[in-house]
């Protein structure tokens, strides 16, 4: 059972130039359940899509059985799918849209009336076959939806947020109907989910996705112990996430504080840590490695979620003891409840050119800078020119320069200036101190910038940096 | 201010005035004037008449084969017109589409003269080809009224059904006729109940057009010319008949897809 059942490697689609998906590899082994799991837009149904054959990769390739499919269209594929609004021909009724795809490969009549017979009886409809659609409910659509792919018994059974229209009660129940369906037929699924807890209680093997890329795949397990990023960690399940610093290879620094870990980075590395709520153990004040104020307790049922204020860190802890608002506690954090990953972004770079007045032009704004990092030694001569220590006079208008502008630097105003770049947040994470948010413009640049405030996902900022933060380089080659 | 307030009721009275005056009324009037004669006695002379005269059931059977084969054609032509301006993701779409429904907004007596001078160049002797001609001029004239139907169907057809039959394993023919055909009846039929119907009846084409086809537009027009109102009045009767029964029965193939109803009739 271990052969692969199908690859992707290197898929790339591209909409209106805009890469939805990319570097996308995948292996998935026969039988197996795998989940696509990210936020909405983050390219997982584009990839789905492009499995059934309703798209074609721009580039890259998709071998079904060691044979490249990604050209061949969706017809003539072994792979069916449930539809996220599960698509049932309205003209037809509950037999007939089972019996669709038996009808069209011209399977003797009884056959097929006895494929449908058991299909229904595995999705529990027995008895429905003269019903018209419009008189089922959400549920039973779902399940003629399912009936009808699984009944033409395909290689591989692909499910678009299939539960994604039903209440939360059924959900739960399809959720435990589609294991068991998945573990008694043996057919390999592909599910594509926004709801991690969908992911996490169904999957034999999660790929989490943002923003058209793969940022994890693993086990459940795996993906919700070991994140790899701050974005994973954020995504799924609730986390703490600080910005730390390796005090050793095996110590990291973070809320001021060191704390011995399980993960071997070079010292001085930049480091994410993801900590979860229930790894974080109140203890005496004073006994433990923080201390904190009691900023709010929340009695969720089966614990006590606390934040407790630790400097100008919020820390989030699930308990099954309460404490008091306002008193001091002391919090210990074992070694394997430490979770390193390397830094998110700290520097943004851009291509810019120079203006004729002197600024630096990039992501769709304009800025005012220092001209002479370009030339050691240089100072300004005039709008847009310098004087080298050579005593050379150089215009630097229309000059090609590469512009890094540190993270910490940006900052966000809800009004539009002369000279900003503008852009929508389209993600943000909270990192117990801070927020840190990407912006990204509307010629597709991402500026990622730390803020205090919470912003909207969606809000159109423009963004402001200091000019003595602006970095310029020139590019190589360049006069 | 005052405040007055009407209740649904009071709010259909212009509309109930308004078909007592222009239907009901004139239809009691048709069906007075058909079942009596010049003097106003009660009879069924008309009636008979109608069905012993050779002629006029002659124009009958040929104003329904005129009618048919207007229809037809405008079917066929119209089909792909609307498939392709509705489905195929073109930028200009709503434009081509005005194009074709521009000819609506022309007075209709100008778009069948320039028509007619068009034939003339093309055949010369218009009376040659009085079939031809015919079919020509009304699929030309109804054209709009099939598209219009069509376009609207097809718009609205789900996107996902059509990818649903193809994940299935339906190629594109199998798609067209097991799925995409089958739902646009709604469309179909409101465009087959928008032509037809005016296309058994409309004899001011054929008049301009200089045709000597005879349909039952035509007959009734010739009855109420030579102030036979009565014979008139029976062939209009008839005709009613005939249409209510042909609307009867696309109805019942309508019926059958109620849940997709979305064309404009």
């Amino acid at each position: 059972m271990s052969e692969n059942i199908i690859e992707l490697k290197n898929i790339k689609k591209v909409f209106d130039d805009t890469a939805v998906v990319e570097n996308f590899n995948l292996t998935v082994k026969k039988g197996e359940f795998v989940t696509f799991l990210g936020p909405s837009g983050c390219g997982k149904t584009t990839t789905l899509r492009m499995i059934a054959g309703f798209e074609f990769p721009t580039e890259g390739e998709i071998l079904l059985n060691g044979e490249d499919i990604s050209r061949i269209p969706p017809n003539l594929r072994p792979i069916n799918t449930v539809f996220q609004r599960y698509a049932l021909f309205p003209h037809l009724n509950v037999y007939e849209n089972v019996a669709f795809g038996l009808n069209l490969k011209k399977l003797p009549k009884p056959v097929i009336a006895e494929k449908v017979r058991r299909v229904l009886e595995v999705v529990d409809l027995e008895g429905f076959e003269k019903r018209k659609i419009s008189t089922l409910s959400g549920g039973q659509q779902q399940r003629i939806a399912i009936a009808r792919a699984i009944v033409n018994e395909p290689d591989i059974l692909l499910l678009d947020e299939p539960l994604g229209a039903l209440d939360l009660k059924m959900r739960q129940e399809m959720q435990l109907e589609l294991k068991s369906m998945h573990e008694r037929l043996g057919i390999t699924f592909i599910y594509v989910t926004h709801d991690q807890e969908e992911a996490l209680t169904m999957s034999d093997k999660v790929v989490v996705m943002s923003d058209g890329m793969i940022q994890q795949i693993g086990t459940p397990e795996e993906i919700y112990n070991e994140p790899k990023n701050a974005f994973v960690a954020d995504f799924i399940g609730e986390s703490n996430i600080f910005e730390g610093r390796m005090a050793a290879s095996m110590t990291v620094e973070f809320c001021r504080t060191q704390f011995p870990c399980v993960d071997n980075v070079p010292k001085d590395t930049r480091v994410d840590v993801v900590v979860r709520p229930e790894d974080v153990l109140i203890t005496e004040p004073g006994k433990g490695q923080l201390t904190g104020v009691v900023d709010s307790v929340v009695f969720k049922g089966m614990y006590y979620e606390i934040t407790a204020l630790c400097g100008e860190n919020e820390i989030v802890i699930q308990s099954t003891r309460s404490a008091q608002t306002g008193s001091t506690i002391g919090m210990r954090i074992d070694p394997d409840g430490i979770h390193v990953m390397p830094a998110g972004v700290l520097m943004n770079v851009f291509d810019g050119t120079i203006t004729k007045d002197g600024r630096a032009a990039f992501a769709g704004g304009e800025y005012a800078c220092d001209l002479t990092q370009l030339y050691e030694g240089s100072h300004r001569s005039g709008e847009c020119s310098v004087i080298t220590p050579d005593g050379e006079e150089i215009s630097l208008a229309g000059m090609e320069v590469t512009v890094e502008v540190p993270v910490k630097a940006v900052s966000m105003s809800d009004e539009p200036r002369e000279y900003r770049a503008n852009g929508n947040i389209i993600s943000f994470i909270y990192k117990g101190s801070h927020y840190n948010y990407t912006v990204r413009t509307a010629d597709e640049e991402d500026f990622v910038l730390d803020e205090d405030d919470l912003w909207n996902e969606g809000d159109h900022v423009s963004l402001m940096i200091p000019e003595d933060q602006i970095i310029l380089k020139r590019k190589q080659g360049a006069v | 201010m005052m405040n007055i307030r009407f209740s649904r009721k009071q709010l259909c009275i212009p509309y109930a005035l308004f078909l007592i005056c222009f239907v009901v009324l004139p239809l009691a009037v048709i069906v007075y004037y058909a079942f009596t004669d010049g003097s106003g006695r009660f009879t069924l002379e008309n009636l008979l008449s109608f069905f012993s005269n050779g002629n006029t059931i002659g124009t009958l059977c040929y104003s329904l084969v005129i009618a048919a084969v207007v229809t037809a054609v405008c079917l066929l032509v119209a089909y792909p017109v609307a498939y392709v301006l509705a489905r195929s993701g073109l930028k200009r779409g709503p434009v081509i589409l005005m194009l074709f429904i521009l000819p609506m907004w022309i007075n209709f007596t100008l778009r069948v003269t320039a028509l007619k001078e068009i034939l003339t160049v093309l055949e010369g002797n218009l009376s040659l080809h009085p079939f031809l001609n015919t079919v020509i001029a009304m699929t030309y004239d109804y054209l709009p009224f099939m598209i219009l139907p069509l376009y609207t169907t097809l718009l609205q057809l789900d996107e996902s059904l059509l990818e649903a039959a193809s994940d299935l394993g339906a190629g594109p023919a199998a798609v067209f006729f097991r799925v995409t055909l089958p739902l646009s009846m709604p469309g179909i039929v409101s465009g087959i109940t928008m032509t037809f119907l005016p296309a058994m009846t409309n004899y001011v084409i054929l008049d301009m057009i200089y045709n000597s086809t005879y349909i039952m537009g035509s007959l009734i027009g010739s009855y109420f010319n030579i102030y036979d109102w009565n014979n008139g009045s029976m062939i209009s009767l008839i005709l009613f008949a005939v249409i209510c029964i042909v609307t009867l029965i696309t109805g019942r193939g309508d019926r059958n897809n109620a849940e997709n109803r979305g064309a404009i009739l």
